[in-house]
């Protein structure tokens, strides 16, 4: 059992929960997943690491409401337990593995769509700790659905939130405030989105343009996590990759994201998926794989 | 007095009936039965099915306890070499092991020797008769990967001698194989799994779920930071092939493991479990081992009409002969001589039909069987709307690419005396399907038996 040490609302219908997870704390890096259970008849369901304190032993994961699962998951306090929690799942991201001073020559940009601001934030915090100051845009629907943002500010070199209703920030999609950056004379090594499907898409095909390479963080169907199923395939150029041993974080001009985006609808049905938009409205941003909201 | 020629039948339920529901297929023998047909062993002075078994269990002497009708002296003989005979009574292929070598097979059938194990283990469950465990601990700590049948006998084996065992399991369940793979209706969960390695526990073999080594700790680390003299790996099989044809990321395409492991482990055959199965209306499993028997059966009893498309003809289907007898009761239809060259797609992504081409057999290949070659222009279509691959796995290197100087040969699979278990890094064994591949669960056990064996060996070299 894996007791929820705190829990916390950050937006609607967006949670934030640290777990006691002595082992998982201990080997985590960024870029890494976890796969929570909540009880005996629950789903595993894959949560990317938002934060961790290896003196605590705590993991901090950041999930959405998109379905039972997540709904139920959502009711849970502090000082409730899951039944099952596991990892760190998945490769760290790349950079981890460089010399931090060859790193402070490249200049790199995050670019995070709801949810996605989650996994990017200890990613830029660990470069921060290296003396690395990277620029971070963070998209939502509108400025009550930005989260995160104190600790992002901390973390970032330059901080840029945008809202799709111009409520707060940049007006306009991630991709229209990346053009606006490079128009400025801004110069990008490399681009690490992590969002929706359709975000990244997007993002890539836009980069691909610009010429500036990209990594995303892949959030596919998965049941086991360690690479025994092989649910979570996805094309990645002309490869077949398993998003939990292989990735999650892939070359993002090489990701097939129409074909990833179909398989991540396998398990709604039509009626299921009409539902949840009349329910979610447009307050969802898809992406996650199990609403239909990337369609 | 019985036909002493022919084994005292067991009994089954009804393939009709069967074919609609997740419980198990055959009841298994009552005292009465069991008792009767032990009297067909001849008790043989040089016991071939001794060396028939890769655990060498004593058959003859615990048969011969079934006939006196002491069971749990029969459980006290068995539990000397295996730590887990409900499970093995159950999966092992018998036919070609212990009763493939029974004298009484010359004329006749072999003893039931594998029903007549499922019923002393499944008596010792019932009347919780304890397994024998150490007089003593020796205070020496010993870590072992993954709770499928090696790492059990092998920690039931250690326990026995007296070390402090710790099993680490990366999912949430024990068992491994046990449960994510075979099953229900082969090998209950409930009431033969997890009761089986409640006696394991017994022994006093410590559990640790949802520890995945290579991530979330190291072989290196348990050895140099937790005290632990000695690791064996028994991690299992690994990563799922693919064929590599186009359309084989539809939406509908599964691996075997994946589907047996939504029904298996997730339960998602049973509503009252969250995780999703998509049943399929006509589904096509591709393979002929005991993985795709299962799969096919699985989706059966979901309410799918299904199809075991196989490249080479019945004789070299290489799943055993009673799950194939059995799939072919229930209703599954075997499309021999056929191998898939395409999955046709929709719009959305979803399966339309598969296209395949007929293949006849020609020179026995490396492995000994006839190979299979394409027939030219005799491609067709069927109409599925579910494909499942069961064409075998390729080792995980999770554990491998994490542990310095531990040695792999060319097909990534751990290299491991047979003998013993010991692989290149000291203090380190390994046993079963990380091993040797996708085998069966009795040679995992065997293997699991060697690398205790081998463990002890080598902490008692290290005292001295």
């Amino acid at each position: 059992m894996y007791k929820i040490v705190k829990a916390e609302k950050l937006a609607d219908k967006i949670f934030l929960m640290d777990v006691h997870a002595p082992r998982v704390a201990g080997h985590c890096q960024p870029g890494q997943f976890v796969i929570v259970k909540m009880d005996e008849k629950g789903e595993r369901i894959p949560l990317t690491i938002c934060d961790y304190d290896r003196e605590a032993g705590t993991i901090t994961i950041v999930f959405q409401e998109v379905g039972a699962s997540t709904t139920k998951m959502s009711s849970l306090k502090e000082g409730d337990y899951f039944r099952d929690f596991t990892g760190p799942l998945g490769c760290p991201s790349e950079f981890i593995h460089e010399d931090p001073e060859s790193l402070k020559n490249r200049k790199i940009l995050f670019v995070a769509g709801g949810v996605g601001a989650a996994p990017v934030y200890p990613q830029a915090k660990w470069l921060k700790e290296r003396g690395i100051d990277a620029d971070v845009i963070v998209g939502a629907k509108t400025k009550d659905m930005l989260i995160l943002e104190d600790e992002m500010k901390a973390v970032a070199g330059n901080y840029y939130p945008c809202t799709d209703d111009g409520s707060y920030g940049h007006a306009g999609m991630v991709t229209t405030k990346i053009e606006k950056l490079v128009e400025e004379g801004r110069k990008y090594d490399v681009c690490v989105a992590i969002g929706p499907m359709i975000m990244m898409k997007f993002v890539c095909l836009l980069t691909k343009k610009l010429g500036i390479p990209t990594v995303v963080s892949m959030n596919p169907i998965m049941v086991d996590g360690t690479g025994m199923c092989g649910a979570c395939r996805l094309q990645v150029g002309d490869e077949i990759k398993f998003a939990c041993v292989d990735g999650p974080e892939f070359d993002g001009h090489l990701v097939d994201f129409d074909q990833a985006m179909k398989r991540s609808q396998m398990y709604k049905t039509e009626e299921g998926r009409a539902m949840l938009k009349l329910q979610e409205g447009d307050t969802h941003h898809g992406g996650c794989g199990h609403c239909g909201g990337d369609e | 007095m019985a036909d002493m020629l022919k084994k005292v039948p067991v009994r089954e339920q009804d393939p009709k009936v069967r074919a609609a529901n997740f419980e198990e297929v055959c009841f298994g023998y009552n005292m009465e039965e069991a008792m009767e047909e032990a009297q067909r062993c001849l008790n043989c002075k040089n016991a071939k099915c001794i060396k028939g078994c890769p655990v060498s269990i004593d058959i003859p002497g615990f048969i011969h306890q079934v006939k006196e009708g002491n069971i749990e002296e029969a459980y006290k003989v068995i539990g000397k070499s295996s730590a887990l005979p409900a499970i093995c009574g159950r999966v092992c292929p018998q036919e070609s092991q212990c009763e493939g070598v029974c004298i009484r097979g010359i004329k006749g059938e072999p003893v039931s020797i594998g029903k007549l194990e499922r019923f002393v283990a499944d008596y010792a469950l019932e009347h919780d008769i304890k397994p024998q465990g150490a007089d003593k601990m020796n205070g020496h700590k010993v870590a072992v990967i993954g709770s499928g049948p090696s790492g059990l006998t092998c920690a039931g084996d250690l326990a026995k001698m007296g070390y402090d065992v710790t099993v680490f399991e990366a999912l949430h369940e024990l068992g491994g194989v046990l449960v994510y793979g075979i099953p229900e209706f082969r090998l209950p969960k409930q009431k033969v799994v997890a009761r089986e390695i409640e006696k394991v526990k017994e022994l006093g073999v410590k559990f640790e779920t949802n520890v995945v080594i290579g991530k979330s700790t190291t072989i290196d680390q348990l050895m140099e930071d937790e005290g632990y003299e000695a690791v064996f790996i028994g991690s299992g099989a690994g990563l799922p092939m693919f064929m590599g044809i186009p359309g084989e990321n539809a939406n509908g395409v599964f691996s075997a493991n994946e589907y047996l492991t939504r029904s298996n482990l997730m339960k998602a055959f049973d509503d009252d479990y969250d995780t999703p199965i998509i049943a399929g209306k006509k589904v096509a499993v591709v393979g002929g081992g005991n993985v795709a028997m299962d799969a096919a059966r699985t989706a059966l009893r979901l309410g799918a009409d299904v199809h075991i498309v196989y490249r080479r003809s019945e004789a070299e289907l290489p799943a055993r002969v009673e799950e194939v007898h059995h799939a072919k009761e229930e209703g599954v239809v075997f499309d021999l001589l056929r191998n898939p060259k395409k999955i046709n797609v929709d719009e959305n992504g979803n399966i339309r039909s598969m296209t395949v081409i007929k293949m006849e057999l020609g020179e026995p290949d490396a492995s000994g069987r006839r190979r299979p070659i394409e027939v030219p222009g005799s491609e067709y279509d069927i109409e599925v709307d579910t494909v499942i691959m069961s064409l075998g796995t390729s080792p995980n290197p999770l554990i491998s690419s994490t542990t310095k100087g531990l040695d792999v040969n060319r097909r990534k699979c751990i290299v491991a005396d047979e003998e013993t278990g010991r692989t290149s890094k000291e203090g380190v064994y390994a046993g079963g399907d990380a091993v040797t591949g996708a085998a069966t669960v009795i040679l995992a056990m065997g293997a699991g038996k060697a690398g205790a064996k081998g463990i002890d060996e080598y902490l008692k070299s290290k005292e001295k």
